[in-house]
């Protein structure tokens, strides 16, 4: 792997960036591979690299049926945090935050992990308690997470309006300041690098289409567009097409995909300093580096694989923007988009053994994927190469909801009396 | 006023109505019916900006929506000012002050320009691959560094002075776009009666036909049939004609959103007219007739200010009657550029014309051009061009089949139109969800498949044949409204048909130029081949690494130049590379436009009860609960909230308090299974719940957790009156109508919301029943015909009333309800008669603290969706042989049921002046290690004036087992240490309420 | 924004609707017989087909009642919807995935270009 540096981009500079070779190769699938990786997003790759950087199983192969980090990896609002309020989810993000603090330097790609800070409203009295509880639960768990009255969230973000005109006005915030945000795309192609370079197959136009099981019900490979592919053990990492993967093999998940959508307005120069989140009128909004305001809506009410919701999901959003930020409001939409995110009951993710002998699983992330790229590729990788779940994902399973120990943390925040 | 580069005649500008604005401060004259684009060159100004990574100097390059390069921020007075605006669409007009972007100190002079320079090293993606070390530089100085440098113009800092609105609209043929397939298709749509809507992004409808000065439709000048069939058009009331109106998202079923810029244009805005309206259209039937974009082609240097698409130029000189120069050099590859040069050449310019072509592919058009006076040199390229804010010279060479150039030569000019072919605009098309397909003979992607009923037609579909522009919409607009009706028209035959070209050939190391693909975010053709020889194949994985097509022009110049490079490196057929997907919007929308009137009032409604003028008036605080606005408390003199809520529950259990539960939901329940019903939805029982009695009902999901609570009375058999929490009115009746509807449709049961209909007036105190007393007809109010938890109807002041005894305090209380229109009045009355007793109106938060001295539940506060009935000590009234209900099966789950839940119980603090935090955690031992074991955490926490200390309620861990026990409580700064205790702190025997 | 027919009120704007999620599970008549896994498949367990899907949606804002529909999920098209308590006539079943799911005059794109 040809090293990223200042020195190797000023030397490439001198010869037309001619020696650059290929960040992944693109290799013919192999017959066998020991773990197959069904999808090429970030969680995946993360598995991958961490299969063959952690437990040295470098004959892996990543299988996408489009190209990688396509999917919500390339769909988010990037923002990374880890102040959760339950133990179990707790354990997870920080276990990813921390891996995210070195990650550009882990992966040799600058990744843009920008700790600006992640400053939640709360604009009742609800909020308040909600967030304290969350302030308190992760100081005793090692998080950072504090509580700024409205004048400090004031300071910490200029743009906001604290007067009390607002139809919700701002009480106070709840402010992670190792919080922020990376670029999505150089996360997914900083792994992929990562894991090529010590063996990874990466696969991209493979479309699993069957999971193949032997007399005892084992799974043995997959099925693809490619051929079949044989696989000691396969992990499904698929985000909102989970479900239909995992009925290749029989089973059936507590999941379900909905259309999430996001947009950004067009590039000005830096006038927000950090992403703010409000639940309370649902709007979700940082700058880029490129300068575009990043704003994540909400999903639709209902099912869907089009990647396409609806118009008023946006606009509800942008209004919840504009009554916030009002200086916003001749800010220009420049591109929308929508991901499909795959939900579960508890809107925690899944992240384990399947009925299935050899068939794992990593799924349900909703809508708050990305922030746990690395800790889930980290911890699922354990779980591939040992068989057993690494501590951290342990509560995670899938047998949580028949035994009824779900981790609910938007019930814990979001129910309003 | 001088304007050096305005032709003597021709265009569509009002030259009897001059118009003056300002650019970087300085004035610039025009006409009515200028751009600021067209405005700017008119005056010879061709440099308007400064590029988003190398800072070059940079011009206007088209006359359209496509322009990526001359963005401005415009200021149309105070509050008003907007970055990045396409000069060649913002409607020029006196009073608008522009600017140019992105440069320091000043356009001319641009320190960024450096960046230039570095330009070997600021190649694509090179941010990936540096600024790594040391580690913590990131956050310091790397990105701050770079965040400065990106961006165009400045975001507004103070609110939006300006309105928008927002309507809905329904028609059978929408169509989008009015050129000349646009229009044919509302002709064609319009004759059968149906309801059309004609949308075009134009201040002025007519599309290609607005600058077409030599063609003729039906032996009459384009302009004149545009002029009669607009007439024709107008004349009709089933047509809704919407001109500065670009449709710019086609979403699910045919539902499409436009934007109309209503006063930008306008130099004041007539009365109370909002800035845009944003049009939400259902149609039955949608025509796209987009038209098309052209393409740049991309040579070395081909930036420079003065350098336009071929079209472009042609519209400057016909429509705006702007020569962008003097002397001009046509670089094209193809026929439609002839168009350009002749046009150029009837206004007096003195043109050349570069074409790629050998002199054997070129149609008519080359003898034509010849005749015309214009050197045209066929089977040359472009290597190259002169000047730096202005464009001097053209480096021209000869090239061989062979793709070999021969000597250069330079061809000196002062503008340059340059065309590389067309690109059907199929964006709408694309969102729609239609499948697209590459058609070779146009070396474009055409729509193939619909998925939505929708169709295109001319331009927008890669026919650019006038006559069959209008011959195609006419029948797409006859289809689109169910008619067969075919129309033939004739007309001047459109120079049509180009050779496709990625990169012009070129002699130079093509490591060392840069050839533009991506105006605005300076990705150049070596950008692209460096993305591709690093792996990123995809096109999308081009595009995101180099940034190409992701500016605010979303690459509508520069998608399918980028898409070839990509294809030429890798060898492929170009729709093996495939295409982007095209995503809302077209082109940018202003917030503002998408919000509407949705702000403060209207972002979400605002719910009142009867009683809140009255307390305004008594100068009560409100705090924000759901959707409404509750009195939260009643100062007195400079009060605090802690002294006047001390003072107001001081005042209900001495004397009497009044309180506003009108917020309340409520619902009744009426028909011969109504009480079946209740059993099923609430894990109490209700069969046996007499007429005139009430119970406290707790309702679970179907997981076993607490949904919501309130108590019900029964009014006759059948007929329950439910309350709900205030936030839960509309999910609880939700819940219920679903499981009604859905699960048991045998019942016969009617739930009717009655929360607008009821005013709930609670009065709480000793002396409660003394205020109502005289007030109260037809109802016995002594305790033993009226005990706690009973329900009798009468009057009150004369108004119909269900009286409740109940009590939300532990003390002897009523809750009066009235209908909401006497419910002032009824209050009034008893706030009057209460006088005598010390009446005090409370709020919220002294309901709040009340409860909890009781032990009172809140669903929201001590439950968090995660709690079950046994969690807060309430398993004791599901009745043992009480059949199945909604969540009872998920209680007996192992985790539900197992040892270690987190139990509802009382907090008291050492220090009984330490009121703990609400949400704060508990812990057994300060001392453990981080992270530290949580046994729950503090729901409730109050000062209690009655108890004379604070209390506090919580969920912990194995709660009711350490009645006694000690544990610890973080505080802002550490932890305190408190004592676990029943969750009751004031008349613990509950012998107040039966009073 | 989808535009759903009602059986009670014709076409109508989503945003008067909510959607209730997979159609067609009955509510067991005695959930205390079942085991935990069952009753944990009832609550949970969804078929979230990429194809065709029942789901049940309520006109909330309208008629205020509920019914049930079948819905293609990779282009949002309904097939049909139908009142509560019945079956769908068209027949399709869910997670069908449908051939093609282009409107009825598709032809029209691939008339010859003039």
């Amino acid at each position: 792997m040809r090293r990223f540096s200042l020195t190797s981009l000023l030397s490439e500079s001198l010869r037309g960036h001619t020696g650059w070779g290929r960040q992944w190769r693109a290799p013919e699938p192999k017959p066998a591979y020991d773990v197959v990786i069904v999808g090429g997003g970030g969680h995946g790759l993360a598995t991958a690299y961490y299969l063959a950087t952690v437990h040295g199983i470098t004959n892996v192969a990543v299988l996408e049926k489009g190209w990688i980090g396509g999917g919500n990896t390339g769909r988010n609002t990037t923002i990374i945090r880890s102040n959760y309020l339950y133990d179990e989810s707790a354990a997870m993000y920080e276990h990813a935050l921390k891996l995210w603090e070195g990650l550009a330097q882990e992966l040799n790609y600058n990744i843009m992990f920008s700790q600006r800070g992640v400053l939640m409203l709360a604009h009742n009295i609800h909020d308040v308690q909600s967030f304290k509880r969350h302030v308190y639960a992760n100081r005793l768990n090692g998080i950072d997470n504090e509580w700024l009255s409205k004048e400090e969230c004031k300071a910490f973000c200029p743009p906001l309006d604290i007067s009390g005109s607002l139809r919700y006005p701002v009480l106070g915030g709840a402010l992670q300041r190792r919080a922020g945000t990376a670029r999505h795309d150089a996360v997914a192609w900083g792994y992929a690098r990562g894991a090529d370079d010590r063996g990874v197959d990466i696969i991209q136009n493979c479309e699993v289409t069957g999971i193949r099981r032997d007399a005892s019900g084992a799974a043995v490979g997959v099925e693809t567009t490619r051929g079949f592919i044989g696989a000691g053990r396969i992990g499904v990492v698929a985000a909102g097409h989970t479900s239909t993967l995992m009925s290749m093999a029989g089973v059936s998940m507590p999941l379900e995909s909905y259309p999430l959508q996001a947009l950004v307005s067009e590039p000005v120069k830096p006038c927000f300093p950090c992403v703010v989140m409000s639940n309370a009128v649902h709007a979700y909004l940082s700058q880029s580096d490129k300068g575009e305001l990043v704003i994540g809506a909400g999903t639709d009410q209902y099912t869907s694989y089009s990647q396409q919701g609806g118009l008023h999901i946006t606009t509800h959003t942008l209004d919840a923007i504009c009554e916030l930020f009002p200086q916003f409001t001749r800010m220009r939409m420049l591109r929308s988009w929508g991901g499909i995110v795959d939900v579960t009951p508890d809107r925690s993710p899944i992240i384990g053994k399947t009925p299935v002998e050899n068939l794992f699983v990593n799924c349900g992330w909703g809508t708050g994927g990305f922030k746990a790229t690395p800790g889930s590729g980290h911890v699922f990788a354990h779980t591939l190469a040992t068989g057993v779940p690494h501590k951290i994902n342990a509560p995670f399973t899938l047998d949580r909801f028949r035994t009824g120990r779900l981790i609910d943390e938007a019930a814990a925040a979001a129910v309003a009396h | 006023m001088a304007q050096p580069f305005r032709l003597s005649r021709g265009g569509r500008i009002d030259r009897s109505r001059p118009i003056v604005f300002t650019f970087n401060g300085k004035p610039v004259h025009g006409y009515a019916g200028d751009t600021v684009a067209s405005a700017l060159l008119a005056n010879g100004i061709h440099l308007v900006g400064r590029s988003f990574k190398y800072h070059r100097p940079r011009g206007i390059l088209s006359h359209g929506p496509d322009e990526p390069s001359a963005l401005l921020s415009v200021d149309r007075g105070p509050g008003r000012i907007d970055p990045n605006n396409r000069a060649s669409v913002v409607e020029a007009r006196s009073g608008l002050r522009t600017t140019s972007q992105n440069h320091w100190p000043s356009l001319e002079f641009d320190v960024g320009a450096v960046n230039d320079l570095l330009s070997p090293v600021f190649v694509a993606g090179f941010y990936y691959k540096t600024f790594m070390w040391p580690r913590t530089f990131w956050d310091r100085v790397y990105e701050p560094f770079i965040r400065a440098a990106a961006g165009l113009g400045k975001a507004p800092t103070v609110a939006d002075p300006d309105r928008y609105a927002n309507r809905h609209a329904h028609c059978d043929v929408l169509i989008v776009g009015a050129g000349p397939a646009g229009l044919a298709a509302a002709l064609a749509a319009a004759r059968t009666g149906k309801r059309v809507i004609l949308a075009d992004e134009g201040a002025e409808p007519g599309g290609a036909l607005l600058h077409d000065t030599t063609s003729e439709i039906d032996g009459r000048p384009a302009a004149d049939w545009l002029a009669q069939t607009l007439a024709e058009l107008d004349a009709r009331e089933n047509v809704i004609l919407l001109p500065r109106t670009t449709a710019f998202g086609y979403y699910n079923h045919n539902h499409v959103a436009m934007t109309e810029r209503v006063t930008d244009h306008l130099t004041s805005a007539a009365g109370q007219a909002p800035r845009e309206r944003l049009w939400q259209v259902r149609a039955e039937q949608v025509v796209l007739a987009g038209g098309a974009h052209e393409r740049p082609l991309v040579f070395a240097d081909n930036d420079r200010p003065g350098i336009l698409l071929a079209e472009s130029v042609r519209v400057f000189l016909n429509r705006y009657g702007v020569a962008p120069g003097r002397r001009l050099v046509f670089a094209t590859s193809g026929a439609s550029a002839y168009r350009a040069a002749l046009d150029a050449r009837a206004a007096g310019l003195d043109v050349t014309l570069v074409d790629l072509r050998l002199e054997a592919d070129c149609g008519p058009e080359l003898a034509q051009l010849r005749a015309a006076g214009a050197d045209v040199l066929t089977g040359h390229t472009v290597v190259g061009s002169k000047g730096r804010k202005r464009v001097t010279g053209l480096i021209v060479a000869p090239v061989g089949s062979d793709g070999r150039c021969g000597g250069r030569r330079l061809l000196a000019c002062d503008c340059v139109g340059m065309s590389g072919g067309w690109t059907p605009a199929v964006h709408l098309f694309s969102q729609s969800r239609g499948k697209l397909a590459y058609d070779e003979a146009i070396d474009a992607f055409v729509p193939s498949r619909s998925a939505q009923e929708e169709r295109s037609a001319g331009a927008a579909r890669g026919t650019y044949d006038l006559a069959a522009c209008l011959g195609d919409g006419f029948a797409a607009g006859a289809a689109a409204a169910g008619s067969e009706a075919r129309q033939d028209f004739k007309a001047t035959a459109t120079l049509t048909g180009f050779q496709p070209v990625r990169i012009m050939p070129t002699d130079a190391d093509p490591t060392k130029v840069r050839a533009f693909v991506d105006y605005q975010n300076d990705v150049t053709a070596k950008d692209i081949k460096l993305a591709v020889r690093e792996g990123f194949q995809s096109i999308e994985h081009v595009k995101r690494y180099t940034t190409t097509g992701m500016a605010t022009d979303q690459g509508k110049t520069s998608n399918m130049n980028a898409l070839g490079i990509v294809a030429g490196q890798l060898d492929k057929a170009l729709p093996a590379v495939g295409t982007t997907t095209f995503r809302p919007p077209y082109t940018p929308v202003t917030f503002g436009a998408l919000v509407g009137p949705a702000r403060h009032a209207l972002f979400d409604p605002i719910r009142t009860t009867p009683i809140h003028e009255w307390a305004e008036a008594h100068g009560a605080l409100f705090e924000n609960v759901a959707l409404w606005r509750r009195a939260w408390y009643f100062p007195k003199d400079g009060e605090d909230l802690h002294a006047a809520v001390a003072r107001e529950c001081k005042a209900v259990r001495e004397g009497v308090g009044i309180f506003d539960a009108s917020t309340l939901g409520k619902i009744e329940i009426v028909g011969r299974d109504a009480a079946e019903f209740m059993n099923r939805l609430y894990i109490n029982p209700w069969t046996k719940l007499a007429p005139g009695r009430c119970r406290y009902g707790l309702m679970l999901k179907e997981d076993g957790y607490i949904l919501d609570d309130g108590v019900v009375a029964r009014v006759s058999d059948t007929c329950f009156h439910v309350t709900t929490t205030t936030g839960g009115a509309a999910r609880v009746l939700a819940h219920m109508e679903d499981y009604l509807q859905t699960e048991w449709p045998e019942l016969e049961v009617f739930l009717t919301s009655t929360t607008e209909q009821w005013a709930v007036i609670a009065l709480q105190g000793p002396k409660a029943r003394d205020v109502i007393a005289p007030l109260v007809d037809g109802i016995d109010l002594s305790p033993e015909a009226f005990p706690h938890m009973a329900m009798r109807s009468g009057t009150i002041c004369g108004v119909p009333t269900r009286l409740f005894r109940v009590s939300f305090t532990g003390e002897l209380g009523f809750e009066i309800n009235v209908p909401s229109d006497h419910a002032r009045a009824v209050w009034e009355a008893v706030f009057e008669a209460g006088r005598a007793h010390g009446i005090t109106p409370y709020g919220t938060e002294t309901m709040h603290v009340l409860r909890a001295e009781k032990g009172y539940i809140i669903v929201g506060q001590e439950t968090d969706g995660t709690v079950t009935p046994d969690d807060v000590g309430m398993a004791g009234m599901i009745p043992k042989a009480k059949g199945d209900f909604v969540g009872k099966r998920s209680l007996a789950r192992p985790d539900v049921v197992a040892s270690g839940r987190k139990q509802l119980v009382g907090l008291v603090t050492d220090d009984p002046k330490l009121v703990l935090d609400e949400g704060a955690q508990i812990v057994t031992d300060t001392g453990q290690p981080i992270p530290m074991r949580m046994l729950g955490h503090v729901t409730s926490s109050y000062w209690s004036a009655n108890c004379g200390r604070s209390i506090a309620l919580a969920l912990v861990e194995g709660g009711r087992a350490r009645m006694n026990g000690h544990l610890h409580v973080t505080t802002p700064d550490g932890f305190t240490r408190v004592t676990v205790c029943e969750p009751v702190f004031f008349d613990v025997k509950g012998e107040r309420i039966h009073a | 924004m989808l535009l759903i027919a009602c059986p009670h009120c014709g076409k109508r704007p989503e945003t008067e609707f909510r959607c209730g999620g997979q159609a067609h599970i009955a509510r067991p008549t005695d959930p205390s017989t079942i085991d935990d896994g069952a009753w944990s498949e009832h609550l949970f367990v969804r078929a979230n087909p990429k194809g065709v899907h029942a789901e049940r949606w309520c006109h909330a804002h309208g008629c205020g009642r509920w019914f049930n529909a079948l819905r293609d999920t990779i282009s949002d098209r309904f097939i049909e919807t139908y009142p509560m308590g019945e079956q769908a006539k068209s027949g399709v079943k869910p997670g069908t995935v449908l051939a093609t799911h282009s409107a009825t005059h598709a032809a029209t794109q691939s008339e010859t270009r003039a």
